[in-house]
């Protein structure tokens, strides 16, 4: 009798491992003993972690040594609030450069930040299979296409088909302080569309397309960890997918969104070539983002590091390291958040 | 790897044992060494829906289908026929309206979860649709707006021979003016420029990013974290201080002129974060349970990292250098700073300027002569073109999972593994036959021991007892 009831059908499905609090699902921790050929071999390991680690803590060394000439030349006061660059008459800041920057990157996030969300929710939400690879690979081969690429189908394509729409909106919108254009009459029958290239805006545009597939790919991450329960919890409770994406996919990816979004955000402040190719540089605050003129601290360098005077390349240093000191603040906080969010707790270690 | 499948089920494989090799039966109970063989018919595993897939009714199709024809509709009598908005908009409109009349058919029939549901569901969708359809506007305005200049090549009107025709990618631009026609110069000098300082950075990157990398996820400790941080920061270095970086250091301090070895650095120092990180991610999916079997049977740390780790990850090592030597190639900044103009072929990376592609497109782009600018367009199509080619090498190498063997790789498996269980049989057959003759007693041989053609020595024994 008691044999029966020993075999009697499995109701549910029970875990093969141990539930009961004993951790033994949990990867175990691999001891080695250390041999000669492991020692040369952690040896070098530790070797090549150290180079890795001396280029870098180099290249902020340098930029800081050799920035301090300049910067103590004129006070760090003067140097974060004057706008205009002559290194030759001892005036020059970062003022008007780190605002244009900031302003090209804000308009490329949020250009960018809406469709590299519903980009990476499609990926993982709506596509399956072989599409979704399909997709997954594309936002790589974006991530891979040369920034002179972007910025030539900017400057070539983009600018022309764009000014119409900036035009539009100045119009209409003009009583934003932001999308107001300085001397431009909307009723001029033939106007003048030159006041509405080389702006803010379409650098910023072409700048969101470069820091799409940054954020994505860590959208992606964090979203597909979703846990597959709480995904079907969601939907046995009857709800749509939409609302299944509300309640358990985006809470769980926060962290990866605002992440990625800090990371994209580190990226645009950087971006050289394509603002480069795209700006005509004034060294005023320019609010007016649809308006012809911006600035950008990376397309700055590119445009005067031959410079001869070692005096005017210390200033260059000054700014390239404010521009570090901006995206490395940026990008450890943007690592914390991930770190510290659910989705980003299993990727450590 | 399919070794693991066959641990799973150790039975099945050996009944698929090929029979010319099944393994003799011995009169003497000695245990008969054996080795599992890989299946080579392995059917593949079906992957488990990973979610919840949610379907799509004809219903539903139906609804987005007329949406979208009265959307189109709409557009094009608003714009073409009655002229109320420019037909730049036309798409614009036809979507709004493709939206409106969608959101408003699935509010008929449903309730408001569900209505919100199909529009959040068209919205991300088009988020999807934009994202991709820019990208194929940059690749496709990119290759088109160079044609300009390959259209030569194919052009036999010019009176150039066919290997004439190809000067775009056969000579350099020295002593060829901006007011030149298109049928002189190339990029000779731009191509080889690229292919001298990406292999020089990649002889620099390669080593000390795997290494790195292995030191990252197998060494591990302390310091590994703070590397791990410290090039997770590198990753967002602006390329364009990293430029400015060897200019100070290497060019007004060391060299005085610029020089192709100096791109190199700055490129590598752009392309290490990327290589370690992506390294990294592929080293640390090595399931654990491949590095205990190693440790397990006596092997070393580095021989495991050596034989188990690094062969488990050769694919995903390929593909990480592949996007690495993609993503190098491209960088602008760093080189415009670092390599230095010049219309000349100079293959010494050590001593004078050394234009890359991307430098090159730039330099063309900003002359004013209209026939530069189709150069640089070009020379940018053709940096695209490599980089596309790089990307799809990348894509087709590091398709698979780590472990994941490809029909030829696992047929390879397969034949070794056929032949370590021929030379097994083999070697038991000699054991035997010497377990027979050796003892001084004299026993015969058994029948079915093959003669041996040579008389074997104890140590050759003994190495070939070691499989």
């Amino acid at each position: 009798m008691t044999e029966t009831t020993a075999i009697a059908p499995r109701l549910t499905a029970q875990p093969s491992y141990p539930e009961d609090g004993s951790d033994a699902a949990a990867p175990r921790a691999l001891k080695y003993v250390i041999e000669r050929a492991d020692r040369t071999f952690r040896g070098v390991a530790r070797g090549g972690g150290l180079i890795v680690l001396t280029i870098m803590v180099l290249v902020g060394l340098y930029l800081t040594i050799n920035a301090v000439q300049a910067v103590s030349a004129v006070g760090i006061v003067e140097f974060v609030t004057e706008t205009a660059w002559s290194p030759e008459t001892n005036r020059f800041g970062v003022a008007a450069l780190l605002t244009g920057t900031v302003l090209i990157a804000l308009v490329a996030i949020v250009i960018s930040l809406p469709l590299a969300l519903g980009m990476s929710l499609f990926i993982t939400e709506i596509t399956a299979g072989g599409f979704q690879r399909f997709m997954r690979s594309v936002i790589d081969l974006m991530a891979a296409v040369p920034s002179v690429v972007f910025g030539l189908w900017g400057l070539a394509f983009l600018q022309p088909a764009i000014v119409p729409f900036s035009r539009w909106l100045s119009t209409w919108f003009g009583w934003i302080p932001i999308f107001a254009v300085d001397g431009v009459d909307p009723t001029n029958p033939l106007p003048n569309t030159s006041l509405f290239t080389s702006s803010t805006f379409i650098a910023g545009l072409v700048v969101a397309m470069m820091v799409i597939p940054i954020m994505s790919s860590l959208m992606i991450e964090s979203f597909s960890r979703a846990p597959i329960g709480e995904r079907e919890g969601a939907y046995a409770l009857g709800a749509t997918r939409w609302g299944m994406i509300r309640s358990v996919v985006l809470p769980f990816g926060k962290g990866g969104v605002i992440g990625g979004t800090m990371l994209g955000l580190g990226r645009a402040l950087g971006e050289t070539i394509a603002i480069y190719l795209i700006i005509s540089p004034i060294f005023d605050i320019n609010p007016h983002i649809l308006q012809r003129g911006a600035n950008s601290i990376a397309a700055h360098i590119a445009l005067r590091y031959g410079e001869a005077n070692s005096f005017s390349m210390s200033a260059l240093m000054a700014a390239g390291l404010a521009l570090f000191v901006l995206t490395m603040v940026i990008n450890f906080t943007a690592s914390t958040v991930i770190a510290r969010s659910r989705s980003g707790a299993e990727s450590e270690g | 790897m399919s070794i693991d499948h066959d641990v799973r089920s150790p039975h099945e494989s050996i009944i698929e044992l090929d029979e010319s090799l099944r393994l003799e039966e011995f009169s003497e109970p000695v245990a008969a060494p054996s080795t599992t063989l890989p299946r080579l018919a392995l059917a593949e595993e079906p992957e488990e829906p990973p979610k919840v897939v949610v379907g799509i009714s004809r219903d539903d199709v139906l609804t987005i289908a007329g949406a979208a024809v009265s959307g189109l509709s709409v557009g094009v009598v608003l714009s073409l026929v009655l002229g109320v908005v420019p037909v730049g908009w036309m798409f614009f409109v036809s979507y709004l309206w493709f939206v409106a009349i969608y959101t408003t058919l699935v509010f008929l029939r449903d309730r408001g979860p569900a209505v919100r549901d199909r529009f959040w569901t068209v919205m991300l969708s088009s988020a999807g649709v934009v994202v991709v359809a820019t990208l194929g506007l940059v690749i496709g305005f990119t290759l088109l707006s160079g044609q300009e200049v390959f259209a030569q090549a194919f052009d036999p009107s010019s009176g150039q021979a066919i290997w004439e025709r190809f000067h775009f990618l056969t000579l350099d631009m020295g002593g060829v003016g901006p007011l030149a026609a298109l049928k002189d110069g190339g990029i000779l000098h731009a191509i080889v420029g690229t292919l001298i300082q990406i292999g020089v950075a990649l002889a620099i990157t390669v080593p000390l990013g795997i290494t790195t990398a292995l030191f990252l996820a197998e060494v591990r400790g302390k310091f590994a974290r703070f590397v791990r941080t410290i090039v997770e920061a590198m990753t967002a270095l602006p390329s364009v201080v990293a430029g400015l970086f060897i200019y100070a250091a290497i060019i007004v301090g060391i060299t005085h002129e610029f020089n192709g070895f100096a791109a190199s650095l700055a490129i590598t120092v752009l392309m290490l974060p990327i290589m370690i990180r992506s390294s990294d991610v592929v080293l640390r999916l090595v399931p654990g349970n491949l590095r205990e079997a190693g440790l397990a049977l006596g092997a070393s740390q580095w021989s495991v990292v050596w034989r188990v780790v690094l062969p488990t990850v050769r694919s995903g090592l390929t593909t990480a250098i592949i996007l690495a030597t993609a993503h190098g190639i491209g960088e602008t900044a760093p080189v415009l700073l670092t390599a230095g103009v010049t219309s000349n072929l100079n293959i010494n990376p050590f001593s004078g300027p050394m234009t890359s592609l991307p430098l090159a497109a730039l330099e063309f782009v900003k002359n004013s002569q209209n026939t530069m600018k189709a150069r640089g367009f070009a020379t940018a199509a053709v940096l695209l073109v490599l980089v596309l080619v790089l990307f799809l090498i990348a894509r087709k190498i590091g398709g698979q999972e780590p472990g994941k063997l490809t029909p030829v790789q696992r047929a390879k498996l397969g034949q070794r593994s056929r032949a370590t269980a021929a030379r097994m049989a083999r070697n038991s057959q000699r054991a035997a036959a010497d377990r027979t003759i050796s003892p001084p007693g004299g026993e015969p041989a058994p029948a079915h021991a093959e003669p041996d053609p040579h008389p074997q020595s104890p140590s050759q024994q003994s190495t070939g007892d070691k499989i």
